[in-house]
Parts: C-alpha cells; sequence; structure tokens
C-alpha cells in the first residue's frame, strides 16, 4: 500500500480550487476564438472579445474569472492500492475548500441548511464523488460550479420508445428553454442511462472533458455533432442576446440501463468551464 | 458593432429615450448594487411608507454579489447575477424614479411596462465577464444593510463600465429580437 498523508490532500485541493477560479483552459479560450469568428451578430462579437480579455484579466490573479466561484465539485478517484494517513479524508477535503476559498478571495456561496438558508461563510462542505480504481495514485478534479447554469440543468425520466429522437428533443429543448440564463455559450453535459441518480452524475461528469473531444464510440460522437448543431440554430447567442454561438459543445456520456428505464440528464455549464485535475 | 455610447449617472428621461436595445454603453459616475434580499427591504420600506437608505432617483441598480476585495483594493470580481428574481421588486423602485437595473438575462412583463410608464432602461451586463467589469470599477462603500455581507447594497464609483442595451423605454427587448434574428427554423 503506498502511503499518501492528508496534509497533501488539503494542499492540493486549496491549490485546484484557487488555478480553476483564476485560469480558464486553453481549450475553452481556443474555442472563444473559433467561434468569434464565425459568428454574425456584431453584439455577439463583442461579448465574447470580453470573455476573451476576461480570461486574460483573470490569469493575472487578482480577480477570478466570475464571482459566482461556485459550489466545489469534487471528483476523487482513489487507487486501490493507497492508503490516506494522517487522518480523515472527508475532512481533509472541507479544509482544502476552506483554505482554498479562503485565501483565493473566492466568494462563499454555500448555506448549510437548503430551506433555512445560512450561509457556512467558508463555502464547504464541497459535493465530493468518489470512484476507488485501480492503482496507487490519487487524482483529484475541483469543478467549481456555478448556481446560475446549475439552476437550468434538469434529469428526465424517458420511456424506452421515446429513444434517440426523445433523448435529443430533450436536451435541445432544454438548452432552449434556459435562454439566456445559465450565460451562453454553455458547455452542455449529457447523461443517459444508468438510473436517475448515476444520469444526473454522468452529465455532470461531462463537462470535464476538453471542448472537441469527441465520444469514443462514433454512434454518440456523431449525436454530439448533431446536437451541437441543433443547439446553435437556436439563436440564443452569447448572454442570450441573439447570435450563432449558444453553446461551445456538447459532450454526452452513457452507462447500461435497465429495460424498463430510459433517464437522460443535462447539466448546462457556463462558459466560465472551470475545472483544475492534480494527481498524487 | 458601432462605437459605445458614454453615458454618465445621474441619468434623465431623455438620456434614457435615446438609448435602444442593442446600444453598447460605457457607464460613469455613481451605481448602487443590490440584489434579493437588499430588493426586499428596500420595497417593504416604501410599503410602509418610510423613506430608502439612499434617493434612487436618476439612478442605476447593478444586481451583483462580488467575490471578496482583495487588501488594498475596491473589489472583487463582480459580474452580474440573474435579474428575473428582482422582477417582483423592480417596478416599485422605478416609480420612486430608479431611471434602470444592471443585470443579466430577460425581466418579466411588469418590469416591461414601468421601463415604458416611467422611461428607464435596462442594461445587460456580460455574465461572467467579471475581472473585466471589475476593472471598471474604481470606489465603493456600502451604504446601507452591512449585516447582508455580499448583498448589502453598495455605492459604486465607476468609469467606462461595459454594458448593452437589452430592455428600452420604447418596448425593445433583445433577448427576443436577437434570438429571432439568428434563430433558425
Amino acid at each position: 500500500m503506498r502511503e499518501i498523508h492528508v496534509d497533501q490532500v488539503v494542499k492540493t485541493v486549496a491549490e485546484l480550487c484557487i488555478a480553476a477560479n483564476y485560469e480558464l483552459d486553453e481549450d475553452v479560450i481556443e474555442s472563444f476564438r473559433h467561434f468569434r469568428e464565425k459568428e454574425e451578430s456584431p453584439t455577439a462579437r463583442a461579448i465574447l472579445d470580453q470573455l476573451i480579455e476576461n480570461a486574460a484579466i483573470a490569469r493575472e490573479g487578482l480577480f477570478p474569472m466570475c464571482q459566482d466561484t461556485g459550489f466545489a465539485v469534487l471528483f476523487v478517484e482513489i487507487g486501490q492500492e493507497v492508503h490516506i494517513v494522517g487522518g480523515d479524508l472527508w475532512e481533509a477535503l472541507n479544509e482544502g475548500v476552506r483554505k482554498g476559498y479562503g485565501e483565493g478571495y473566492l466568494r462563499k456561496s454555500i448555506v448549510a441548511d437548503p430551506l433555512r438558508r445560512v450561509n457556512t461563510k467558508d463555502n464547504t462542505p464541497p459535493v465530493v464523488w468518489t470512484e476507488i480504481v485501480p492503482g496507487d495514485k490519487l487524482t483529484i478534479t475541483v469543478a467549481p460550479k456555478g448556481g446560475g447554469s446549475e439552476n437550468m440543468s434538469e434529469v428526465r425520466m424517458l420511456r424506452p420508445a421515446d429513444g434517440v429522437e426523445g433523448v435529443k428533443n430533450f436536451v435541445v429543448d432544454r438548452v432552449s428553454r434556459s435562454g439566456g440564463n445559465p450565460c451562453p455559450p454553455v458547455i452542455v453535459g449529457v447523461g443517459i442511462g444508468g438510473t436517475f441518480d448515476k444520469c444526473a452524475w454522468l452529465a455532470k461528469k461531462a463537462l470535464l472533458r476538453p471542448i472537441g473531444q469527441r465520444h469514443p464510440d462514433p454512434f454518440y460522437a456523431d449525436m454530439e455533432v448533431e446536437l451541437l448543431e441543433r443547439i446553435n440554430r437556436l439563436g440564443i447567442g452569447p448572454q442570450g442576446l441573439g447570435g450563432r454561438t449558444t453553446a461551445l459543445d456538447v459532450h454526452v456520456e452513457v452507462y447500461p440501463c435497465h429495460i424498463a428505464s430510459l433517464p437522460a440528464a443535462v447539466n448546462m455549464q457556463c462558459h466560465a468551464a472551470r475545472h483544475k485535475t492534480a494527481v498524487i | 458593432m458601432a462605437e459605445a455610447i458614454k453615458i454618465t449617472t445621474p441619468l434623465t428621461d431623455e438620456q434614457v429615450e435615446k438609448l435602444r436595445v442593442g446600444d453598447s454603453v460605457l457607464i460613469t459616475g455613481v451605481i448602487y448594487t443590490g440584489r434579493d434580499a437588499a430588493h426586499k427591504r428596500l420595497v417593504e420600506l416604501l410599503a410602509e411608507g418610510k423613506p430608502l437608505p439612499f434617493d434612487v432617483k436618476g439612478q442605476l441598480i447593478y444586481y451583483v454579489g462580488p467575490s471578496p476585495a482583495r487588501p488594498g483594493m475596491p473589489i472583487g470580481s463582480a459580474g452580474p447575477t440573474t435579474s428575473y428574481r428582482m422582477d417582483p421588486y423592480a417596478p416599485a423602485l422605478i416609480r420612486q424614479g430608479l431611471k434602470g437595473m444592471i443585470g443579466k438575462g430577460e425581466m418579466g412583463a411588469e418590469v416591461a411596462q414601468a421601463l415604458q410608464a416611467h422611461k428607464a432602461v435596462y442594461f445587460a451586463a456580460v455574465g461572467g465577464a467579471a475581472a473585466l467589469i471589475a476593472k471598471s470599477i474604481l470606489k465603493s462603500e456600502v451604504v446601507a444593510y452591512e449585516d447582508l455581507g455580499a448583498e448589502a447594497i453598495q455605492r459604486l464609483e465607476v468609469k467606462n463600465f461595459p454594458a448593452i442595451v437589452a430592455q428600452d423605454c420604447h418596448g425593445g427587448n433583445i433577448y427576443r429580437e436577437g434570438r429571432a434574428k439568428y434563430e433558425v427554423k
């Protein structure tokens, strides 16, 4: 067994929270440039220019790219040969978020109870997804998720008879009804199959894939391309002010499914497509 | 895009009347911040017939919940929050002489009617362009409801704050018109 001390987990999570909020990945910025060249609306072009400039200013390190620095969603892959020592992993993940959001001057947006709504003032707790994987490494991804785009997300339990077209229509309709609210241009994460809960998780995990990277199965790769085209025909445009650039990409993830079921989920990601990964 | 129109607060009826959806503007002067919780209190004061903590006549309210400021800086990141949550409150403030709001996303029918009836304007700032917008904010001070933290009402001094006219006093609505123009059936 390889031993990993919790102090290293705390430090890594804190650093990832800060980096994710200040440094937009190049695939997203390149995508802004790509769509800016194709965009017909002058207002849309001006907005995409602002987003490119905004990312450059944030990278200087004084301001996070968006004031909504999100719910800290953590994907933790734990190698089965790893032994966590020195304390409790859950506490370490919490402490990492607390430290990162404090030291990075990031906004604390979490309330301790969904109805009584008192802010925890340190952005804890995170949402944590763990997976046990082969090997002796710990892989941590921090994906801060803003409220505006999360609010436009949805799970729907379709009938198997609804089939491929049913799923595609649901995805396009969800984006259409969202209009400018999720801060387009968006990245659309789609989960298909599994159970009610697994399907939502797939849609969230789909957001971590780099822009432009297609699903390895050509059937789903083609579906991603078709959905992106249909969504960009909606005319919503950047910020909902009209244009050709409503989504930068669509990522589909799938899982085996019960004979009676066809769950589908859409997780909307605003243009601040933040996620950073470290391997310990 | 056409050259941005420079406007300075407070705004007059004449200035508001000239603004049309799609116009790009750079705002200089004072703007006030406020979002859900602060709006609820302002509207409660009006209902009780009490004075507001600041005079809204000719002013703009920016729907924003900034990230914390680093020491020595006027503000943290300061992009707009979603405006429809303020739909129940905005018409009452417009009737008091508020000349406009800045936020993101479409505002409702009652707000649109109030914009027309009282000559006010709704500007969209670019959601998520919070670092860029923060650079146009020179100074901030809390004027009311400090207990609300990030939701307190602040007085901001801004220079060339970038925004786009989204709903104007002539009934124009860029969310509808823009989408219709670029939709491919």
